[in-house]
């Protein structure tokens, strides 16, 4: 029995969300006594890979360094993975339940013929996991009874694991082929000198109520006081006031910030899903049957453009 | 170019649901169902492509109980040409579902699929991915943006960056994201003449694909609930709050 993990990257750094999975990882190898692996496949990552043998309880950090996985594409590494898990007899296959994460690991898991399992939120035996259903209102407990476990791991459920203090081997694998089904074309990020919305310690987030983009200034004001990370609801994103990677909810990013605060948001099932696992909820509604409000443990009756500029100035 | 549009039959939206009093499952009885909301936006996105002259042809398929017409009629209602409907009463998870859906493609001649990106009640996000893995085609999940130019999809895909643009040879897997249309409704003729169109029904047994479930539910419970909170009157009340929860 052996555990990989894939590490999520961009070619320069190893990205936060890796430790979590990492943690969750660390938690089958208590329970099974097995080594746990970190794959890094990018193009001209070393640096990556430097980081990555430094992440705590890794025992070898696989590289393959190809321009066939330069931008992640699954057509190229989904075969790959599935034969390395073949040749290695990996038994647990963990990705990040990220965008890239949830993008491979499906494919992956197909290839093998084995189920995948989405978001899983705790570890009970080998076999057995945690996963939220229907907006996060029901958490079901799977078996899986497949041989090899492909799992994505909602990294706001496992405490990362440091990322200095180890020494893994570095293994190099061969060239990962390209299969000429896809092609990057171009990526456009958006930059921000704010923390990353789902590893921020404290989040706040602008919905309908913030009624256009402009208005968003207010709420990132509040932000650079506090060292917060900016978020959104759906509508906000879908108004345009602001782009899609500010999402949260269901569908969108899932963060458990130590704070989050909730600016013109109503508190919509399919957002609660997003945001409820964070540990102190701040609700700053006009509307005094908002059902933000009853999630919320302190709850600010106002009206958004007299609350933030004074939150702003107060702070 | 025939384009195919998987549909599923979910709780709706608005329904909040509930754990079951002995923690087996969610209760669903008496609730309301609809077309996962993901796949309203791809059918949608399918019928643009039959009315840019692009799609000749767009079938919607649905694999589940009975009842699961009904959404197929929904999609014949928004425009689909017609519907295939895989019968079964087993649990059908996402690598069934895919496999299913492989033997459609198939026996079609599609020339791209559309899916959703996630279904809102299992919330998996794994059967467009894995439906690509088994028919050996590119994949251009979470789009917010398509265009099928020179024999190539074009997708525009919404990551956790911001925006990635990548192009995949047809035949392709395309799933959806909020932001790649807006679904319109269905007029009371189309709602007429849905009723006329052929739906075509083949059970999963006769596909040949075996379905039996990989994942077994041993328990359902309900997600911890939160503490009740407590009103502030001021943003000063607030903020001396926060540093007692010692947040600030
Ligand atoms: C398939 C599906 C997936 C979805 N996924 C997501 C998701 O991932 N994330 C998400 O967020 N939503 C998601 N939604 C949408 C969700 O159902 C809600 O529509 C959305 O969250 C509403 O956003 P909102 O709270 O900003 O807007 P609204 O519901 O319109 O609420 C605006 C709030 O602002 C308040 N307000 C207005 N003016 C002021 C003011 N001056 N001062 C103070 N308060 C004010 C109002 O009282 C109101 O409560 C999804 C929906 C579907 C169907
Ligand atoms: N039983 C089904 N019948 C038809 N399509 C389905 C079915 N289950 C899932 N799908 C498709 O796969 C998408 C993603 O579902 P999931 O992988 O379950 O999150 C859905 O939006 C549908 O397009």
């Amino acid at each position: 029995m052996s555990i990989l993990v894939i590490a999520e990257h961009d070619n320069n750094q190893l990205k936060s969300a890796t430790a979590n999975t990492v943690a969750a990882a660390q938690k089958l190898s208590a329970l099974m006594g097995s080594s746990v692996d970190l794959a890094v496949l990018g193009q001209d990552c070393q640096s990556v890979v430097t980081q990555a043998s430094s992440v705590e309880g890794i025992d070898n950090v696989l590289v393959a360094d190809s321009a066939a996985v330069a931008h992640q594409l699954p057509e190229n590494l989904a075969p790959f993975l599935a034969d390395l898990v073949q040749q290695k007899a990996i038994t647990h296959v963990l990705f990040c339940s990220t965008a890239q994460g949830k993008n491979v690991a499906p494919r992956v898991a197909a290839l093998l013929d084995v189920a995948q399992i989405s978001e899983v939120t705790d570890i009970i035996d080998e076999a057995t996991f945690i996963r939220p259903t229907y907006a996060g209102n029901a958490l079901a407990k799977v078996k899986t009874s497949d041989p090899i476990k492909v799992l994505t791991i909602r990294s706001t459920a496992f405490d990362g694991v440091d990322m200095t203090s180890g020494a893994a081997s570095v293994v190099a694998l061969s060239d990962v082929k390209d299969q000429e089904l896809s092609r990057f074309i171009t990526e456009s990020v958006v930059e921000s000198d704010r923390p990353e919305l789902t590893s921020a310690r404290v989040v706040i987030s602008g919905g309908r109520g913030m009624q256009n983009g402009e208005n968003f200034s207010l709420l990132e004001s509040v932000a650079d006081k506090i060292g917060a990370a900016v978020g959104a609801s759906r509508a906000a994103v879908d108004a345009g006031y602001v782009s899609n990677d500010m999402q949260v909810g269901q569908t969108g990013k899932i963060v458990a910030p130590d704070l989050y605060i909730a600016v013109g948001i109503s508190g919509a099932i399919q957002h609660l899903a997003g945001m409820k696992e964070s540990k102190v909820i701040v609700a700053i509604n006009n509307d005094e049957e908002a059902p933000i409000f009853n999630v919320a443990d302190l709850s600010l009756h106002a009206d958004l453009f007299e609350a933030l500029p004074e939150l702003e100035k107060t702070l | 170019m025939k384009v195919l549009v998987a549909v599923k039959r979910v709780v709706d939206a608005s329904v909040q649901v509930r754990v079951k009093a002995d923690k087996t499952a969610v209760d669903l009885a008496n609730v309301k169902m609809s077309m996962n909301p993901f796949c309203e936006i791809a059918v949608e996105e399918a019928i643009r492509l039959k009315e840019s002259g692009i799609a000749e042809e767009v079938i919607v398929v649905s694999a589940g109980e009975d009842a699961c017409q009904e959404q197929l009629r929904a999609g014949l209602a928004l425009g689909a040409d017609r519907a295939i409907h895989i019968q079964s009463d087993a649990e059908l998870q996402p690598l069934a579902v895919a496999k299913l859906l492989h033997k459609v493609v198939d026996q079609e001649n599609i020339g791209l699929v559309i899916l959703g990106k996630q279904s809102i009640d299992g919330d998996n996000n794994q059967t467009g991915q894995m439906l690509a893995a088994l028919a050996g085609m590119p994949q251009g999940t979470f789009a917010s943006n398509v265009v099928i130019e020179n024999g190539e999809a074009v997708v525009t895909r919404e990551v956790d960056g911001g925006l990635q643009q990548i192009g995949l040879k047809l035949p392709a897997v395309v799933t959806t994201d909020l932001r790649l249309n807006e679904p319109r409704y269905a007029s009371l003729p189309n709602i007429m003449k849905a009723k006329r169109k052929p739906v075509a029904q083949i059970t999963a047994e006769e596909l040949g694909v075996d379905v039996a479930p990989r994942l077994s539910t041993l328990e359902v419970n309900d997600p911890p609930a939160r503490a009740s909170g407590k009103r502030v009157g001021s943003v000063v009340e607030l903020i001396d709050a926060l540093k007692v929860e010692g947040v600030l």
